[in-house]
């Protein structure tokens, strides 16, 4: 079996799953925002009855729109919040709340070997830590938190290898990107990624997480990574439970195996209007940008903050251009204040928010007019995502998102930052 | 037995072309169906008619996992959504809430928009009104077919807790 398919049996009580096979998993941890929640408790009341399986198996975060970006938006985080101060739920708000997939691995809520989901198609962003997870919507999330498990398909897998060593301004979004635009926004369809080779143990965790979170941008149900060192040394701090690490078997049966060498790939850029619209940095043109955004699920981390404020360090952002820098969670930000990260973007000229997930669909905090061009280290580049359907994403990794701010142009880092 | 006038869309149509995301501070289906296609066809909510059907080709509903997108496709009147390929959330949020889908490789390629199309959901038949072909969808597995009966997953959730 491989490493996804030895979690699932694990949680069906059979001593083997296959693909395709239907199954109901049990759950180790269920996810909702202050989007996807009051639909899914509008769904659980249904059910006439007052209790979740286990309330400290649910967790709740206000990140999408919140801080409230508008009355709706409030009434919304109230459904949220008043469901889960009766029932005992974990719930992240305003003040210590974080984009959901940057704070719940820092809370050490998931382990590997786990099974979650979450109501966020982003919830494919935990497979770093050796986990099954997979985003779905409400409903499914109102049945779990009823039954505490889950009906799955099995999927099959497909392993990704990345052989070779990557320069210094390319990490996982750069493979990422690079991958889907290979096999496209359904080259994975329905399946497990799973992701091998040198180039991902060189990896820290922040730069899996992203490659883990864009996963779904290739149709996948699910990402994952094996346990390795680094692995163990990011849950030691952090885990307050026992866990238990799969291995794939040496006969496991992938789909396919897929091998990229990435030694002289560079920094991607994905075009707009779709994640798989891929090109190096150094073929996308002279496009002037009105706006980046660095932040997000994918590349709010603290290392991607690193990477911005080396290239942002003593310059300033473009006077035609916003920049706008999103810590992904309370942990994050402190950790950048502390380094000095935050004093360098903010003498650059970049506004520093509190997190939130906020631009990145079109929310608030950066919304885009009719005709302006965003570069934004988040996920998604379709019609209309950060705004005005008039408005176009460009999608890059946070080096080449803060020398765009700069350049006030689509730029490499290599431009901005000389050695 | 479905029957209605047709809406034919691309590959890869996205939950944000659906139902942008700036719309999703509320979660009423009635609400959300006024801006249902807003950002790729601003006629379509002006031209639906209840019992309407969607065409599209391949991975129709891919991107984000909200729920809102069937939710406003259901209150729009759409009867029934006949693609090549579903992306895999959106495929279980439209049968968790009722709305019909069918996948079926020939169809999405010989029925275009304004053609009147009925389905026979039971069997699995579409049929051309417009220019009489007639194509077999592909069958439910056994599992899904139980949650369909059941008229969606949180009934067929209420009959496994009652069993319990």
């Amino acid at each position: 079996m491989t490493l996804i398919e030895k979690i699932l049996a694990a949680h069906t009580g059979q001593k083997k799953v296959n693909p395709g096979e239907f199954i109901n998993a049990s759950v180790d941890l269920i996810l909702a925002n202050d989007i996807t929640a009051p639909i899914a408790i509008r769904e659980f009341q249904r059910f006439g009855i007052e209790k979740v399986f286990d309330p400290k198996k649910v967790v709740m975060v206000a990140d999408h729109f919140a801080p409230n970006k508008d009355i709706n938006a409030a009434e919304q985080s109230k459904i949220m919040r008043d469901f889960c101060s009766r029932r005992g739920i974990i719930h992240f708000d305003v003040g210590e709340m974080g984009i959901e997939h940057v704070l719940l691995p820092e809370k050490g809520l998931i382990l590997p070997g786990d099974v979650v989901i979450g109501a966020d198609s982003h919830t494919c962003t935990y497979g770093p830590l050796g986990a099954f997870a997979s985003g779905m919507g409400s409903t499914d999330i109102a049945a779990a938190m009823a039954t505490g498990d889950i009906w799955l398909k099995v999927p099959p897998t497909i392993e990704f290898v990345y052989h070779g060593n990557t320069g210094k301004w390319v990490g996982g979004k750069d493979l990422i990107l690079y991958t889907i635009g290979q096999i496209g926004v359904d080259g994975a369809l329905y399946t497990a990624m799973e992701f091998t080779g040198e180039a991902i143990d060189a990896l820290s965790m922040d730069g899996r997480f992203t490659i883990a979170n864009m996963a779904i941008e290739a149709g996948a149900k699910a990402g994952i990574f094996r346990v390795d060192q680094k692995t163990l040394d990011y849950i030691k701090p952090r885990s307050k439970r026992p866990y238990t690490i799969y291995e794939p078997d040496k006969d496991a049966e992938y789909a396919r195996v897929i091998e990229y060498d990435v030694t002289n790939l560079e920094p991607q850029v994905s075009l707009p209007h779709s994640p798989a619209n891929t090109r190096p940095v150094s073929q996308v043109g002279n496009i002037m940008i009105d706006q980046a955004v660095i932040g997000s699920c994918t590349n709010g981390r603290l290392e991607d903050l690193n990477l911005a404020a080396q290239v942002l360090k003593d310059k300033k952002v473009h006077a035609k251009t916003r920049c706008i820098i999103i810590p992904g969670s309370q942990e994050v930000y402190l950790d950048a204040l502390r380094k000095g990260l935050i004093e360098i973007f903010i003498q650059a000229g970049a506004a520093v928010s509190t997190p939130t997930c906020g631009p990145c669909l079109g929310g608030y905090m950066g919304v885009l007019a009719a005709g302006e061009r965003c570069i934004s280290t988040t996920n998604r580049n379709f019609v209309g995502r950060m705004g005005s359907p008039q408005s176009e994403v460009y999608l890059a990794n946070p080096a080449v998102a803060a020398a765009s701010a700069v350049m006030g142009r689509i730029a490499s880092p290599e431009e901005v930052v000389k050695n | 037995m479905l029957k209605g006038k047709v809406h034919k869309y691309g590959a890869n149509v996205n939950t944000d072309a659906i139902i942008p995301a700036r719309y999703l501070n509320v979660s009423e289906p009635t609400e959300l169906a006024k801006h249902c296609m807003e950002d790729i066809d601003t006629e379509f909510v002006k031209r639906v008619k209840p019992g309407d059907i969607i065409i599209a080709i391949t991975n129709f509903g891919c991107g984000s996992s909200r729920e809102h997108a069937p939710l406003a496709i259901k209150a729009s009147g759409i009867s029934c959504i006949i693609a090549k390929s579903f992306a895999r959330i959106f495929f279980r949020n439209a049968i968790n809430i009722g709305l019909s889908l069918l996948e079926s490789a020939e169809a999405p390629d010989n029925i275009k928009t304004g053609d009147i199309v009925e389905v026979n959901l039971a069997a699995g038949k579409i049929k051309n009104l417009t220019n009489g072909l007639v194509f077999t969808a592909k069958p439910y597995p056994d599992f899904m077919a139980g949650i369909i009966a059941a008229n969606g997953l949180i009934e067929y959730t209420k009959k496994r807790l009652a069993a319990k």
